[in-house]
């Protein structure tokens, strides 16, 4: 196990330049950071009182050590808008966007891993020139606006979706007691079925809508690969050694086409984590994409840097989590490092 | 040379596509160049009287809530949504190209900061990174295609880095460098032009994400602001009307952003074919 | 008694967006029961389209035009799937060239075995490991429970030719079917693996098929060695006889150009000319624009076989 540390330790270079860039962000930018820091509203005085107190009249490196050190201590400064720390906003609102990212990611690898399989084992046929149709079209259409024609097509016309006001219809149900944040999981564990159903109903348009544009390089990437995988030497041997052909496809051509699956994962959590921004302002989904929508309009910039910060740090341990699939895939990874 | 030409007429013999996308991305650059005179109204002209009609004769796209003809705004906004776009890409691939050929050609120090910088960028989720700048530059349009700049370099820089790297060791840029020529000379001369072909190719295959990019920020509100007619933003504005079925006030903007996307990605694609038909997927 | 294995003029194309490859034309072969048969033939004659319509597994773009091919009475080119994926790996196995691309690189080896056993055996569990051990040991792979345990990474060329081998005879087929099995190996892994291929069938009665491009391998291990030149046999003769007095042109120029003990590098020649393409009209001897002995004769259909001693058969007009 001791290459899981070494990734770990991998992930340290990354934070770093992280941190260092949302510093630079709020501190080393033209213009007066304190009166970002102090709002819209601010006036000469509030604005030297808080370049006081954010220390922003001493050198660089110093702020930047202090920067440090409170994010040491989890202290993201204060939300102008809520009045709450950032940190304690963020952790209320994080489950909510984690549990749509989970769920569109869950429903683009469902749909796109046998789309891509289907195409590559009928290369020209019309199941792989859909595919490579669905796969054009579906990088081309702009996450919010497939959200907001889901919005029309399935609420408005067909009438078979749920209003799209965030995570639970609030009239009809109560959330369920926190335990995780997630309402499918607190409404399983407190054994609220309704209130499950409610929410799964809520959750369906946003993280297929979500889903849609990382489908693509999903199906895409799963299509290539599996045609390589096909067409190389050990499916030839598989095959003269009659295993059948389930066998062949399963564990032999789909499990190293799995590899490059895994390597295009990390540009579909990018995707996947800026598109939920969107996807919760079109959904009134009360994430922190939404809430940050609201800090970068009102300039509250302490929620802007914080938001960022999180879903820089959340990148880095999904791509951890990659690295790590990646080498649990294939033992020549494992090998290398 | 006869390659090229075989390559081009399987690019657009065989893949009629890839001439439709050219023929439609020529009518958005007119669109881009001679908007206000193409439009049938002023985009900006309100009319109380016709809040929010349908598709119609007069109004081929319907009207907004303010009474503005839609189809007219949609051409207009071509000129900034392409605008943006072709600004970030262009700038990104200087930027990326100057970089990278440093990190390339040079190695050393000079590489290992630049790939730093690069894998520091790549390390955020992009889009989320491009909120935090236009927050922290200010809300402008110009900040929206430094932010885009930006979180395009990075694409940039490792690929024409890579391709140096290839080209600095090959035999006609040693012998360059042998009879006394220095680093700019050589770079510019005999390795820049060589690179610029397949980054071309990552420059109209990078041209739809940024569009969309640029889209997504003015859809959350940065940079454009009302009432400039722009994609990202009359979808947003039409998006309150959807709930009362005014499906056409942002259904129009939304396909022209599709359109010029797809174009852009089929463009793309079908350069990469004319100039590089193996790596085809 | 009748062959292992019969190809019975067998014709074969590929229908591809440039134009039909005549890959085989009139191709027949047969091999008796514990025989080492060898084909010969520059890259590219059709060896390898011959040695997969044998397994039935042909390209999705083949198409056979006539002839057929029996195994053991089994029809190859049209018996249902499942009793060919039945019939392969367990009846016939084959090995192939690039030994380290021909394993499943993330699967290991000895799982690899395992799979093919599961596939066409009853053994299950501990037994089932103990035969993938006993395959490995077979084919002289030193600390077999630890080399089950690699990748197919972690191990040389030859070491993964030899686990090819015991993949193959894992079931203990009649026929063994080997498609350059050293191409790429060093000299001395060349010499070691043809060694074991040939004891294997000494000692399990097992036939085997030896397609080479190199004539003087084919003439240390085989019995019986057909030439192949551009989709056609040109020659077959007992292997003594083939390289003592060959009769087509080609073969000789083969000869020529193969190096013996005896030759230096300078007294290799070549061989003039390429392979015709096969996407053109081809004439009825495939070889004659190689040819210095082409005479208008040659020009006719159909080109007949000629027998000059028993078991030696040549298809030329004007054999030497
Ligand atoms: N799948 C295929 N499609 C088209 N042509 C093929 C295919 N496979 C083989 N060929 C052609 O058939 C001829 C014989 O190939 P092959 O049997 O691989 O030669 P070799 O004797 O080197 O094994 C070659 O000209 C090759 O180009
Ligand atoms: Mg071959």
């Amino acid at each position: 196990m001791h290459f899981f540390w070494k990734r770990l330790l991998g992930t340290i270079p990354s934070l770093i330049g992280v941190v260092l860039v949302t510093f630079l962000l709020s501190h080393a930018l033209p213009g007066d950071p304190a009166a970002y820091f102090a709002g819209p509203a601010a006036n000469a005085t509030s604005i030297a009182e808080v370049r006081a107190k954010l220390g922003l009249d001493r050198s660089l490196p110093v702020q930047f050590l202090h920067y440090a050190d409170d994010l040491r201590q989890g202290n993201l400064g204060n939300s102008l808008t809520t009045g709450q720390p950032v940190l304690s906003d963020l952790i209320e609102r994080l489950p909510a966007s984690i549990e749509l990212t989970f769920f569109a990611l869950a429903f683009a690898v469902v749909a796109a891993l046998p789309l891509g399989v289907w195409a590559a084992t009928r290369p020209d046929s019309i199941v792989d020139h859909s595919c490579r149709a669905l796969v054009s079209i579906g990088a081309a259409f702009p996450t919010f606006f497939i959200g907001l024609l889901f919005v029309y097509l399935f609420y408005f016309l067909f009438d078979i979706a749920p209003q799209p006001l965030g995570r639970l219809n609030e009239i009809l149900y109560t959330a369920p007691p926190r335990i995780t944040g997630a309402y499918t999981i607190d409404s399983i564990l407190a054994g609220e079925w309704g209130v499950l159903r409610a929410s799964l109903a809520q959750l369906i348009l946003p993280s297929v809508s979500l889903g849609m544009f990382a489908l693509a390089p999903i199906a895409r990437i799963t299509r290539a690969a599996m045609l390589q995988a096909l067409g190389s030497d050990f499916i030839r041997t598989a095959r003269a050694s009659g295993l059948p052909t389930r066998k062949i496809l399963i564990n032999y051509a789909f499990r190293n086409a799995l590899l490059p699956v895994t390597n295009v994962l990390g540009m579909v959590f990018s995707f996947l984590l800026g598109g939920s921004v969107l996807i919760e302002q079109v959904y009134g989904w009360q994430g922190v994409g939404a809430y940050a929508v609201t800090a970068v309009i009102s300039s509250d910039y302490a929620a802007v840097q914080g938001f960022v910060l999180t879903m820089a740090f959340l990148y880095v341990m999904l791509n951890l989590v990659i690295d790590l699939l990646a080498t649990a895939i294939d033992p020549r990874v494992r090998f290398e490092s | 040379m006869n390659t090229l030409a075989r390559n081009a007429a399987h690019a657009f013999g065989e893949n009629r596509l890839t001439l439709v996308a050219v023929v439609i991305l020529a009518l958005l650059v007119l669109c881009a160049i001679f908007g206000p005179s193409l439009a049938p109204y002023d985009p900006l002209m309100t009319d109380g009287a016709a809040r929010l009609v349908p598709p119609s004769a007069a109004h081929p796209f319907g009207t907004d809530a303010l009474g503005r003809d839609i189809l007219s705004r949609v051409i207009v906004a071509a000129r900034l949504d392409l605008g943006m776009a072709v600004a970030a890409a262009l700038l990104s691939f200087v930027g990326g190209l100057a970089l990278g050929a440093i990190a390339g050609y040079f190695g050393g120090w000079p590489d290992r900061i630049i790939s730093r910088v690069m894998d520091t960028i790549m390390a955020f989720p992009l889009f989320v990174l491009a909120m935090g700048i236009v927050a922290a530059l200010g809300n402008s349009v110009l900040n929206v295609i430094v932010a885009t700049v930006i979180i395009n370099l990075p694409f940039y820089c490792r690929f024409a880095r890579s391709e140096v790297n290839v080209r600095r060791e090959m035999g006609y840029v040693e012998a360059a460098r042998m009879g006394g020529n220095t680093a700019l000379p050589v770079l510019v001369t005999y390795i820049v032009p060589n690179i610029l072909p397949p980054m071309m190719v990552q420059v109209s295959l990078n041209m739809g994400w940024a569009i969309l990019n640029a889209a997504g920020l003015s859809f959350i509100g940065l940079g454009v602001r009302p009432p400039t007619p722009e994609w990202g933003i009359m979808v947003s504005e039409g998006a309150s009307f959807i709930i009362s079925g005014e499906w056409w006030t942002f259904v129009f903007p939304g396909a022209a952003l599709v359109l010029a996307v797809f174009c852009f990605n089929l463009l793309g694609d079908g350069l990469r074919d004319l100039l590089d038909p193996k790596r085809r997927t | 008694m009748s062959a292992l294995l019969a190809i019975e003029e067998l014709s074969l194309v590929f229908r591809t967006r440039h134009g039909t490859v005549r890959a085989l034309e009139d191709v027949s072969l047969t091999v008796d029961r514990g025989e080492i048969v060898g084909v010969v033939g520059e890259s590219g004659s059709g060896k390898s389209v011959m040695a997969y319509a044998a397994l039935g597994l042909q390209d999705a773009a083949a198409q056979v035009l006539g002839g057929r091919i029996l195994f053991g009475g089994l029809d190859m080119l049209n018996a249902a799937p499942d009793v060919l994926a039945a019939t392969r790996g367990r009846e016939v196995a084959m090995i192939f060239q690039s030994p380290r691309t021909a394993l499943n690189p993330i699967r290991k080896v000895g799982q690899q075995i395992a799979d093919v056993l599961l596939e066409h055996t009853t053994f299950r569990g501990a037994a089932l490991r103990a035969q993938v051990i006993e395959a490995l040991s077979r084919v002289r792979i030193p600390d077999p429970e630890r080399r089950a345990e690699a990748y197919p990474f972690e191990l040389s060329g030859g070491m993964c030719q030899r686990v090819m081998i015991a993949m193959a005879l894992a079931c203990s087929p009649a026929l063994l079917i080997a498609d350059e099995p050293t191409t790429g190996l060093d000299v001395t892994t060349q010499a070691v693996i043809m060694d074991l291929v040939r004891e294997m069938s000494r000692t399990s009665r097992m036939s085997t098929l030896l397609i080479t491009h190199d004539l003087g391998l084919a003439g240390e291990y085989c019995d019986r060695i057909a030439v192949m030149h551009a989709g056609h046999i040109v020659e077959i003769a007992p292997t003594v006889e083939l390289l003592a007095r060959p009769a087509h042109p080609y073969t000789r120029q083969l000869l020529a150009s193969t190096p013996t003990p005896r030759t230096t590098i300078a007294d290799l020649v070549s061989i003039p000319g390429q392979l015709p393409d096969l996407r053109q009209e081809l004439p009825a001897c495939r070889f004659s624009a190689r040819c210095e002995r082409h005479i208008p004769l040659c020009d006719e259909r159909p080109l007949p076989w000629t027998v000059v001693a028993p078991g030696h058969a040549v298809r030329c007009r004007v054999p030497l």
